[in-house]
């Protein structure tokens, strides 16, 4: 029997030691909130907080964690009480497909428990974790945002004369003429 | 991707069969969706999108799937904006409908046409046809396109429901009520909430011709709208597809024979059975499926198979004999011409020829949610959780497994990255499979990320040469594109759909440069593909991802050899599409490109694309060391879209797709050997990380044209920029993707 403690509460288990934390975590206590991307440590879209480590839980047998606490995205805090890390997450509207975000927001979290205010090459170093649909830029602004600096603006919106297309001046005569 | 066109042209023949079953039968299918009905939960449904419950909350049904291009907000919000709701996500819920309704159908993906151009009677019956499939996918950029104004109609025929019930009640005419916040209230001060009158309401029948707000008028769209659905990502609640957990799930994984279109010959599973905690064994003809209690027992024992393949010659095949069929695609067989203008072929004799050679390899979606669905089978029908760009792929892929499925209830969840892969049915048909194998159990399918890249619908790897002819101004006077590739709709189309389209004509193949907008009065388009085994598909862009990056790169040598700045050179040859000029002064503007790049290694490149209805520009600045090292400091966009429904949204794509074009245009490279893909995951498949993605800034061209797509034009134009910005630093063109495969890294 392997025991551990995920998210506060105890877990037992009498799966064979080399199974990834992964997929006890999935699979047995269907907490789905962990996700799969690789199975290899590569993308770190399965992180989970280990004794305040972020881990990869792809490539961590269960043996290896036993007695310890784990927390996953589920753990963090209630839905109606989220943490700095989140609620900058909702506020720099993070996330798209989403699905690598539980492992960004695990990332991060354990980044800022240990450097409350990590510079933009702290959160290169820390932050290896692949997103496909490429909200690097707004996941900074949203690290930085938790840590309490003053973010950046949002990306460009612009907001003034949103619909003035009707307006428009006509496109000025061709501005590049050959040179001999 | 235009599906649309393709399977528009496919259906022919289901179009004269359609016409013979007759125009009153095609006058049945209800493509409008706006009647009232019975609701879900207690609900009142006022039409096919809108249910109103008694707690005055909102359940709103967006046919499109969300990916994270934010579509449930984008539909939303113009159902929202005539309904006169809030946006409130503790009032309103988003979600996918199961139910396959005719209305749902994406007539612009369908017939590849705006609704506003639609008309007369070859429209109407496409549109019943569609209809009567239904034809219903996400994709193509498509989804505001075919809902700007049907969306905005359905909020005002439910809004125009509810006023008229409130008047009816009260006993005063409609025109002294009006509507806002889900309440009716009338002039004398009565009022009432929606779920008040919602039963009432769908008593009635919906106006015929509901008038709809001006641009002015607009209180949401056009404002920055927070997603609907990104708390939930933020706390691990949403629910893709690979979550689904219903109630005693096991979960299969898969081996599929590693040379394309092999099949197995022989397969050991004693060792596999011997495992403890694997439940099953399936022979799936192309591949093994193995059902254990969770996937770690059913991957143990995929990897404990002994398969014999049966390869069936196909192991010859490689990118070097591809290469080499192209190459001599480039001049033999039969071509294609998508765009003859003039005399090209005369004018390219007539003075100095520019000629360049540009080559682009075959590329991975690479979901970060591998391929997943799960079924259950029972009682003759099946249950299907299934994170997919289109639920009529997904029953067609059932029905190709089992012709007598009674009932087939598809649940849509969210995915993972869509990106074009999950337009594809060959998930559903294994899941299918490996449900019956086990009936009453639900059956989760999970691919390991090493079958996910190895069994890809990938972006055709192709070939293009271009010549020119420059005139005494610099101008180009002739233009010469062609190219070799395969075509993406007729693999797509024999995978995954019960009829066969694309081939020789596939717009796949050639969109992008048949419509090159510069001002040349000679252009010849023409296209051979070829066909081989490498199963392809649809990637974000589609046909835009390779000649966006041939066009925007040929067009700068052009610059470079009239002298001129690329810039303006552009400008110059634009001046007659009012909306590209606009964008080219913009983008000169916001990018600062007058003002000289500080350091060593530094350069600018410019690129301009139009594609799905939707045109971007894109300044990208490099810093290149002596020894390659390629640093993507920042790139500027501006992007006309039309009017842009959620600007946060498209600020989003566009920034999310110049990350995911630059993981493509660094290192984006799948390689085939002995008939079978060489990458295997992210080690050899990788992705732009947070310490190589560049600053991005984004500008939306102020508009009220009708709306673009927004989920793909930002990935072609990327590539030229970055490869652009190179000659700009170091003289070099790099004529060859990725940058790895030109000399090239991209640095941290």
């Amino acid at each position: 029997m392997t025991k551990f403690k995920v998210n506060g509460s105890d877990f037992e288990t009498g799966d064979d030691g080399e199974m990834p934390l992964l997929w006890a975590i999935r699979d047995r206590l269907k907490l789905t909130g962990t996700k799969f991307g690789c199975g290899a440590g590569l993308c770190g879209a399965c992180t989970v907080i280990i004794d305040g480590a972020a881990t990869r839980s792809c490539i961590t047998p269960i043996a290896s964690v036993e007695g310890k606490s784990i927390t996953t995205i589920e753990g963090l805090a209630p839905a109606a009480n989220p943490t700095a890390v989140q609620a900058a997450w909702i506020a720099e509207q993070v996330p798209q497909c989403g699905y690598c975000q539980s492992g960004m927001i695990m990332a991060a979290t354990a980044l800022l428990s240990r450097n409350p205010n990590p510079s933009d090459a702290d959160i290169d170093a820390a932050i290896t974790n692949i997103c496909r649909c490429g909200t690097y830029v707004r996941i900074r602004k949203a690290i930085h945002r938790a840590a309490g600096q003053t973010a950046d603006a949002r990306p460009i919106v612009v907001k003034k004369s949103r619909f003035a297309g009707d307006e428009q001046p006509a496109p000025a005569a061709a501005q590049w003429e050959a040179k001999p | 991707m235009s599906i649309t066109r393709r399977i528009f042209l496919a259906t022919g023949a289901v179009v004269g069969a359609g016409l013979a079953v007759g125009v009153g039968y095609l006058a049945t299918v209800d493509t409008e969706g706006l009647s009232p009905g019975e609701g879900h939960g207690g609900a009142t449904k006022l039409n096919a999108w809108i249910e109103i419950r008694p707690d005055n909350s909102v359940r709103i049904a967006v046919p499109r799937a969300e990916m994270g291009q934010g579509i449930y907000t984008g539909i939303a919000m113009l159902i929202a904006e005539e309904l006169e709701i809030e946006l409130d996500p503790r009032t309103v819920t988003v979600e996918h409908p199961e139910e396959l309704a005719s209305a749902y159908t994406n007539f612009v993906a369908a017939l590849n046409k705006r609704p506003e151009d639609a008309s007369g009677p070859i429209d109407w019956t496409m549109k019943c046809v569609m209809g009567m499939v239904p034809f219903i996918l996400t994709g193509g950029s498509s989804s505001i396109v075919d809902g700007y104004t049907h969306m905005r109609v359905a909020g005002a025929c439910a809004r125009t429901m509810l006023v008229e019930a409130a008047a009816a009640k009260w006993n005063v005419a409609p025109s002294e009520c009006h509507a806002e916040k889900g309440r009716v209230t009338h002039s004398s001060g009565k009022s009432a909430a929606y779920g008040e009158l919602a039963a009432d309401a769908a008593k009635r029948a919906p106006p015929s011709d509901p008038k709809l707000k001006t641009h002015d008028e607009f209180k949401l769209i056009g404002t920055p709208q927070a997603r609907v659905d990104i708390p939930d990502k933020t706390r691990g609640a949403a629910h893709f597809g690979i979550d689904s957990i219903p109630e005693g799930f096991v979960v299969a994984t898969v081996v599929q024979c590693p040379v394309f279109q092999g099949a197995v010959k022989s397969v050991d599973d004693r060792a596999t059975l011997a495992i403890k905690g694997v439940k099953k064994v399936v022979n799936l003809g192309d591949g093994v499926g193995v059902i254990g209690e969770t996937y770690y027992h059913a991957k143990k024992g995929a990897d404990a198979l002994a398969i014999e393949w049966d390869t069936k010659g196909h192991e010859t095949l490689s990118s070097d004999t591809i290469a080499a069929d192209y190459r001599n695609a480039l001049d033999h067989g039969d071509e294609y011409v998508s765009r003859n203008d003039g005399d090209a072929a005369t004018a390219l004799k007539a003075g100095k020829v520019i000629e360049a050679t540009y080559e682009t390899p075959f590329l991975a979606h690479a979901c970060m949610e591998p391929m997943n669905a799960t079924a259950v089978y029972k009682d003759g029908g099946f249950e299907v959780w299934a994170p997919n760009q289109s639920p009529t792929v997904v029953r067609w892929a059932i029905e190709a497994v089992d012709k007598h499925a009674k009932d087939i209830r598809i649940h849509t969840t969210l995915m993972g990255g869509g990106f074009g892969r999950r337009a594809d049915g060959d998930v559903y048909r294994q899941a299918a499979k490996l449900a019956m194998a086990m009936p009453g159990v639900p059956v989760k399918l999970v691919w390991s990320r090493e079958e996910d890249i190895q069994h890809d619908s990938y972006r055709p790897a192709a070939l293009a040469r271009m010549r020119a002819v420059l005139g005494g101004d610099g101008k180009p006077t002739a233009f010469e594109f062609k190219n070799a590739t395969q075509s993406a709709a007729l693999s797509f189309s024999r995978r995954s759909i019960p009829f066969e389209m694309g081939g020789k004509s596939d717009p796949a193949s050639f969109e992008g440069a048949a419509e090159i907008p510069y001002a040349i009065p000679n252009v010849h388009v023409a296209t051979r593909n070829i066909e081989t085994t490498v199963p392809l598909g649809f990637w974000r862009s589609v046909g835009h991802s390779n000649t966006g990056f041939y066009i925007e790169s040929f067009i700068d040598e052009l610059a470079v050899a009239a002298k001129a700045d690329p810039m303006d050179y552009r400008r110059a040859l634009l001046a007659q599409d009012a909306r590209l000029s606009a964008l080219a002064d913009m983008l000169k503007e916001k990018s600062g490109w007058t003002t000289p790049l500080q350091g060593q290694g530094r350069g600018r490149g410019v690129s301009i694309h139009t594609s799905f209805r939707s045109h971007v520009g894109q300044v990208a600045e490099v810093t290149v060391t002596p020894d390659g090292k390629v640093k993507v400091d920042r790139v500027v966009a501006v992007v006309d879209c039309g009017t842009a429904i959620n600007p946060d949204s498209v600020a989003a794509q566009i920034e999310g797709a110049i990350v995911f074009a630059l993981s493509a245009a660094a290192f984006g490279e799948i390689t085939i050997e002995k008939g079978r893909t060489a990458q295997t995951n992210f080690d050899t498949y990788d992705m732009v990380r947070m310490a190589q993605a560049p600053e991005v800034e984004v500008h939306i061209v102020p508009s009220r044209e009708l709306p673009g797509g927004i989920g793909e034009p930002g990935t072609p134009p990327l590539f030229a920029a970055v490869t652009n910005a190179i000659f700009a630093a170091t003289g070099k063109r790099v004529r060859k993707l990725p940058l790895s495969a030109s000399g090239f890294t991209l640095a941290a």
